[in-house]
């Protein structure tokens, strides 16, 4: 695995600048800040806050040569696969969920060889973010020894200086650019999410580039009215877009639920068709729109409401 | 009893190995269902831990999560943190269980869920490790939960994704697991532990109306038995109650499954999957869990 040093990915964030402007931006803009063969770093978790509005506007694009890195891998991966972005995976799972079975076209493509997948366990991707983000060239784990993934990854172990204990040393990972999706952020880019928070906030401050998209787009006092809320501040931002309903048909936690008939329907194309399926899906919903508003129109109010409702529920309203 | 379906019973002897004011890290679908049982009974203060970064869920009876990283998995929880937050409490030693399914496990309950095949020329390529490596590598016990048929209980796996005792002995402390034991493996025939020296499965006890001789059938491997085989208490009405109602909330408590849009709820709960596929789609869960008629997803 290629590594990035310390000092290196350091200067990178020093020379930065940090200017507190407004970041408000198209999502085609913020996209264009991504270029063929970058690692793409992917916020969210398999269903969840996955910032979808960014990941269309991607797939709008068909860059080429790309790794894409996530916590859990849901189909987008498939829709990048299929459209001869992706060249590499990096993640701990790829698929749905169990009633989804197999993710077919991420099957055809590792199989064949066509796209390499590096499967590190679910820690290891959060070390590798969190090392990252702290500016270290790994972190020390008691996690992945023993396994036939550790071998197959190459990855070393390290004997700690004071005790004498060998631990594994999980690589950091330093993403040129990560998309992450918030509730709310404002035009500077301080950035805050509800509920659980995934891996997005190491993510963010271990990559080059930081696109967020945001439900909505508020004011700095409405952000300075909830500062624990605050997930990433402005100076951890390139990039804000307002995105409602960003991770449409994924969830965001407290707002929408997860769409499944939508994943049902999809699962169905691509048991039967394969990555042309895939292929289909992303011509109908990513390049039949406009942009991500037309794909969430065609949705239609009512499915929204329905999967408002089902967050309503669990939320206790 | 006749009733009572494979994954019923396999939840219900597994809800009982754990023990009050303890904390467990579950796995989705029967290691979360299981969990979700005790602390209806013998363990009001189980703490439920699942990998999305959620502490002391409840859940919402008959709205059970496909993945441990969504709302309904976070119903009723205490604490929401991120997902390397969960796993490094787990490093520090929290856990007093991990509980994991494991769609292929092997004499030493090493655990596939990456390849069918060689790694190079994979026959399936599976979704991978998910949490299931961190599981059984950071949680002070480790308990496994899965039907038991010769395709499941291999001798050696193809690949180790998430290691158990890898080759038997000490080996697991010499790759550097020091922490972290494998408990109890519940099945729908059996209770299975590993064997002190060895670290090979061994039988500990049968369910009700098996017998030595099935359990062997459908193990894969020459199965170590234990001297003193107990007998299974079957479930009890009040422990299928429980996890009925959890299974498909309180209206539908003893009945079929409602009509629902969640896939999967139309496969019969009591019937064996039996082709490769089957097999291999099972494994699409992150800690390698399964159940049929309970949704399931990543760890």
């Amino acid at each position: 695995m290629e590594q990035i040093t310390v000092l290196a990915a350091r200067a990178e964030r020093e020379a930065a600048g940090r200017p507190v402007v407004d970041k408000r931006m198209t999502a085609e803009d913020a996209i264009a800040l991504i270029h063929d063969g970058d690692h793409v770093a992917i916020g969210g978790t398999l269903y969840s806050r996955t910032p979808m509005a960014l990941v269309f506007a991607l797939l709008r694009q068909r860059r080429r040569h790309l790794t894409v890195s996530r916590p859990l891998a849901c189909y987008e991966i498939e829709l990048f696969l299929a459209t001869g972005a992706l060249d590499r995976i990096v993640t701990s799972w790829v698929g749905i969920g169990l009633p989804w079975g197999l993710a077919p076209v991420f099957r055809h493509y590792v199989e064949r060889g066509e796209a390499r997948y590096d499967e590190w366990s679910h820690l290891a991707m959060g070390l590798r973010y969190k090392a990252g983000a702290m500016g270290v060239p790994f972190l020390p784990s008691l996690t992945m020894l023993g396994s036939d993934l550790a071998g197959t990854l190459g990855l070393q172990t390290v004997d700690c200086p004071y005790t004498g204990e060998e631990l594994a040393a999980v690589p950091a990972l330093n993403p040129d650019v990560a998309l992450i999706h918030a509730h709310r952020a404002d035009m500077f880019g301080n950035v805050q999410v509800d509920g659980y928070r995934h891996m997005d906030a190491d993510m963010a401050k271990a990559a080059r580039t930081v696109i967020v998209s945001a439900e909505r787009i508020v004011s700095p006092e409405e952000i300075a009215a909830g500062p624990a809320q605050t997930m990433l501040p402005h100076f951890a931002v390139d990039a804000v877009v307002a995105a409602p309903h960003g991770s449409y048909p994924h969830e965001c936690y407290g707002l929408y639920g997860p769409d499944f008939a939508h994943f049902t329907a999809y699962a169905a194309a691509t048991r039967e068709q394969g990555p042309a399926g895939a292929l289909r899906y992303v011509e109908e919903n990513v390049d039949g729109h406009a942009g991500f508003a037309g794909f969430i129109a065609a949705a239609g109010p009512e499915r929204l409401a329905e999967l408002a409702a089902d967050a309503g529920e669990l939320m206790g309203r | 009893m006749s009733d009572v379906t494979a994954e019923e019973l396999m939840a219900v002897t597994a809800s009982r190995l754990l023990a009050d004011h303890k904390v467990v890290f579950a796995g989705v679908g029967m290691p979360l269902l299981a969990s979700a049982v005790a602390r209806h009974r013998q363990a009001p203060h189980l703490t439920i831990v699942l990998e999305g970064g959620i502490i002391g869920t409840t859940l919402l009876p008959g709205k059970l999560p496909i993945s441990t990283n969504e709302m309904r998995a976070a119903y009723g929880a205490q604490m929401l943190t991120d997902i390397t937050d969960i796993f490094l409490y787990a490093q520090r030693g929290y856990f007093d269980y991990g509980f994991l399914g494991a769609a292929q496990v092997d004499m030493y309950g090493n655990i596939n869920t990456s390849v069918i095949g060689s790694m190079e020329r994979p026959r399936v390529r599976l979704p991978g490790s998910g949490g299931a490596n961190d599981i059984i590598s950071l949680c002070n016990e480790v308990l496994i939960v899965t039907q038991h048929e010769p395709r499941r209980f291999v001798e050696r796996v193809d690949f180790i994704t998430s290691p158990g005792y890898l080759s038997g002995g000490d080996s697991r402390a010499r790759a550097g697991l020091a922490c972290g034991r494998l408990g109890a493996v519940v099945t729908d025939l059996a209770l299975l532990d590993f064997e002190p020296g060895s670290r090979r499965m061994r039988l500990r006890g049968l369910q009700a109306g098996v017998t030595v001789a099935q359990v062997r059938e459908q193990t894969g491997f020459d199965l170590l038995v234990g001297d003193d085989i107990e007998e299974l208490v079957p479930p009890s009405a009040e422990e299928l109650a429980i996890y009925r109602e959890l299974r498909d909330g309180p209206a539908a408590a003893g009945t079929e499954r409602p009509g629902s849009e969640r896939p999967g709820s139309e496969r019969p709960g009591s019937e064996r999957p039996d082709s490769e596929r089957d097999a291999a789609a099972e494994t699409a869960v992150g800690a390698g869990e399964r159940a049929d008629r309970v949704p399931a997803g990543p760890a």
